[in-house]
């Protein structure tokens, strides 16, 4: 049933007239999402959320929805899907275990600024707080994992709660929002009508670059003599790969990539010196503590970024461009505060900088380079003495065969360090790995997520036999909707970044973490997935173009070096002056 | 840094569990509150949290930075003692008996200030406002002659300068009717 209802506004004009439409609560949640532009939801039905699985029973032609195996397959999903899209992800679980089961994802995505609308199914709102079936207090759980979430216990409160999620979910710095929604909420039918909106009073997402603070990071930068910056996500996130690369062409200042900086700049560039951070490059990690101006970009100094914080760039005065007011000073003092995104203030401030260049800066980079190719790369490069692969090596050939086009999705641990290291960024938005949060099991669903997204890219995923064990039960949503993940499992028979903290920091005393794996071919092929597995290095080349001919989702296995040591490092608690090359 | 008393005053929209991602900010940071106290402002749908908390300033900048980072927070801000005109309330059961003994309570209730809210066959309920180690005198000689009950309310503070929420609030909206 649709009419029309006019609203008369306080002088007796009337407004245009707001379309309203009877319908369920269940049926507005996807009207709203439809509004917005959302056109996949990751989820997994059960009791609480029955009404809304039922609404979405008549609109499948409109919105697709993705069955995983798990609910945080399907919650890493929607992260996968936004991290290269940079769109909200959607994802969608029942109340009690379902909502819990999104959790991980949930603090997942806070952590590594990602948009999400989690939509939660809640019991009838007659029986909060009586320990219902399947109630568990999601709001109360979700607080400080969430950017924001609210409960909704009638129908009326829908349209505008939605609106309110995607605007906070994908604004300012992005992070996940949950909705919560009880039964009789979505069961219930009222006058439905949709705006989505732009402004919330008590949140201001975007700031405009402060005319001072550039003016005084153009000073700094201009009289510097050696600058380095620091890119962070913040540059993919507010889309400014374009002004960033201007920026530091003009400036003619080096930089290094947090990992999730990556692909923010082709690592071709010549000015791009490496990733930062406990495995990241000798030379931008070692100058960090020598340059004169630090610049950083979207980034919020991560104790892995840091080191010791006490001896972290004490020398160096600090412009710090960061959207999200209570990172500033955080953790390291800024000099000059710049709040505001990325591309207004790199926009702001190319016009005020001057054209320049350190050649013999560079030199000290260059040297770095050498010392870490020499004790380092070199060797990751090459199968061992036992003629065994080295995942490097296993990564360095995916990265050549893809032209360093592939999207590439990490699990984590020892795998995503060299995927992050080894894999030749040339594109842009294509590092999908949990940074934040490390979390195991995020690889395999988050890749499907990316290519589900943007089938037409190649998209690999890295993942390690510990992790992967975590959450392959999503092989069967890459087998069902016949999503083309190329994974490639580097399997080093153990718990491999643990392992190497026991061997360095522990005496060698492995406890726990050797493991019994699976044949994981024949789970593979259980769902449907075919593979190969591999153990000789000759095969390599052959193996990865096999696969990455195939057409659909493909695993292969590639049984790698033991105990390798990820280098270059930096042991947790020591300054990064201290990276150790072995 | 030296750790120092600060009050906070946060002002919010009102929404149900805003409290909850009010203390645990507090709580992640394994700074104890001290004294809470919500309650409507002078502005109609604008609530304010007085929040007393003893750390260093650079801990209070932070909090208060992760408080605005709340979508429903207007605003933090924080205050060392001497820019705030504060107050806390404290309630005192004492039996009715020792009172008739003597003039020594009279007294006592003159000396300190307080006053009589109730008076019952066993008991008598005072009151008194003051600053906390006000209250806690009086609370100290009660004790000496006996006493059911005690509770002191949260911390309640006025700003020294100026109220600076309400010309924020004013460049907000006229934010808004540019946007
Ligand atoms: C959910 C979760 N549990 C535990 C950890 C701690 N952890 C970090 S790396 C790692 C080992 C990962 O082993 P594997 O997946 O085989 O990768 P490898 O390091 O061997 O490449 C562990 C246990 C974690 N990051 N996430
Ligand atoms: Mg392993």
């Amino acid at each position: 049933m649709k009419y029309y209802h006019k609203e008369e506004t306080a002088n007796g004009q009337a407004k245009s007239p707001v379309k309203t439409e009877y319908i369920s609560g269940a049926e507005a949640v996807l009207k709203c999402l439809l509004a917005e532009g959302v056109d996949t939801i990751f989820g997994y039905p059960g009791g609480a959320i029955m009404p809304v699985y039922d609404a979405l029973y008549d609109y499948q032609d409109q919105i697709n929805h993705i069955l995983p195996r798990h609910e945080q397959g399907a919650i890493h999903a929607a992260e996968g899907y936004a991290r290269v899209t940079r769109q909200t992800g959607v994802c969608m679980a029942t109340s009690g275990p379902g909502a819990l089961n999104l959790a991980t994802g949930i603090a997942d995505a806070i952590m590594d600024s990602v948009p999400l609308v989690c939509i939660t199914g809640q019991v009838f709102s007659h029986v909060l707080g009586s320990d219902a079936f399947q109630e568990t207090d999601v709001i109360g759980c979700t607080n400080s994992i969430s950017k924001w979430n609210c409960q909704i216990t009638r129908p009326e409160q829908i349209p505008e709660a939605f609106a309110k999620a995607f605007y906070i979910a994908n604004s300012g710095r992005p992070g996940p929002v949950v909705i919560d929604i009880t039964k009789d909420a979505q069961n219930g039918k009222f006058d439905f009508s949709y705006q989505s909106t732009k402004y919330i009073r008590s949140y201001h997402p975007l700031p405009k670059p402060k005319k001072d603070a550039i003016q005084n990071a153009a000073d700094l930068i201009n009289a510097a003599k050696k600058p380095f910056i620091l890119a962070g996500h913040g540059i993919q996130i507010a889309g400014a790969q374009e002004e960033f690369k201007t920026f530091v062409e003009k400036t003619g200042i080096p930089l290094g990539c947090t990992i999730h900086g990556l692909s923010s700049i082709p690592n071709s560039h010549p000015l791009h010196m490496g990733m930062l951070g406990m495995h990241g490059n000798y030379g931008p990690n070692i100058k960090t503590n020598e340059c004169d101006v630090l610049i950083a970009i979207g980034m919020r100094f991560d104790d892995r970024v840091t080191g010791k914080l006490s001896e972290y760039a004490t020398q160096a005065k600090v412009i710090h461009i960061e959207i999200d007011p209570s990172e500033i000073n955080k953790n390291v003092h800024a000099d000059v505060a710049v709040l505001a995104d990325a591309k207004d203030a790199l926009k702001a401030l190319i016009p005020l900088v001057k054209k320049k260049s350190y050649p013999e800066w560079y030199a000290e980079f260059a040297a770095c380079d050498k010392m870490e190719y020499e004790k380092v790369i070199q060797r990751d490069m090459q199968a061992n003495a036992k003629n065994e692969m080295r995942m490097g090596q296993v990564v360095k050939e995916v990265s050549d065969q893809t032209k360093g086009q592939a999207v590439v999705v990490t699990d984590v641990g020892q795998h995503q360090m060299v995927a992050a290291r080894y894999y030749n960024y040339l594109s842009t938005n294509q590092w999908v790995s949990s940074g934040g949060a490390g979390t195991m099991g995020y690889g395999l669903p988050a890749a499907f997520g990316a290519k589900y997204a943007q089938p037409e890219r190649e998209v690999v995923c890295f993942v390690g036999d510990g992790g992967f064990q975590m959450t392959l039960q999503e092989l069967g949503m890459c087998s069902q909707w016949n999503v083309g993940v190329k994974i490639v499992l580097l399997d080093n028979n153990y718990l491999g970044m643990v392992r190497q903290w026991q061997q360095l920091f522990f005496d060698r005393r492995y406890s726990s973490v050797e493991l019994q794996n699976p044949d994981f071919l024949k789970i593979a092929e259980g769902f449907g997935v075919k593979g190969r597995h591999i153990t000789d290095p000759k095969d390599l080349k052959e193996a990865v173009a096999e696969m990455l001919a195939f057409d659909g989702p493909y695993l292969l296995h590639v049984s790698v070096e033991k105990e390798e040591n990820i280098f270059p490092m930096v042991p947790s608690g020591c300054s990064i002056s201290d990276t150790r090359l072995e | 840094m030296e750790n120092k008393e600060y009050t906070l005053s946060v002002f919010s929209e009102n929404k149900v569990g805003l409290l909850n991602r009010v203390v645990s900010i507090f709580t992640r940071r394994y700074v104890n509150i001290e004294s809470l106290n919500t309650s409507e402002s002078s502005m109609t749908d604008v609530y304010r949290y007085t929040i007393v908390v003893t750390t260093t300033e650079e801990m209070v900048k932070k909090l208060c930075a992760q408080l605005e980072k709340q979508i429903e927070v207007l605003k933090a801000f924080y205050y060392e003692n001497d820019e705030i005109v504060y107050q806390e309330i404290a309630l005192y059961k004492v039996p009715t008996a020792v009172f008739l003994e003597g003039n020594h309570v009279e007294k006592l209730i003159r000396a300190h200030n307080a006053r009589i809210l109730d008076i019952e066959k066993e008991y008598i309920v005072l009151e008194k406002t003051g600053h906390k180690s006000e209250t806690e005198a009086l609370l100290r000689e009660l004790e000496q002659i006996g006493i059911y009950e005690f509770v002191r309310s949260g911390r309640i503070s006025i700003t020294r300068p100026m109220e600076q929420l309400n010309n924020y609030l004013k460049t907000l909206e006229a934010h808004q009717n540019v946007n």
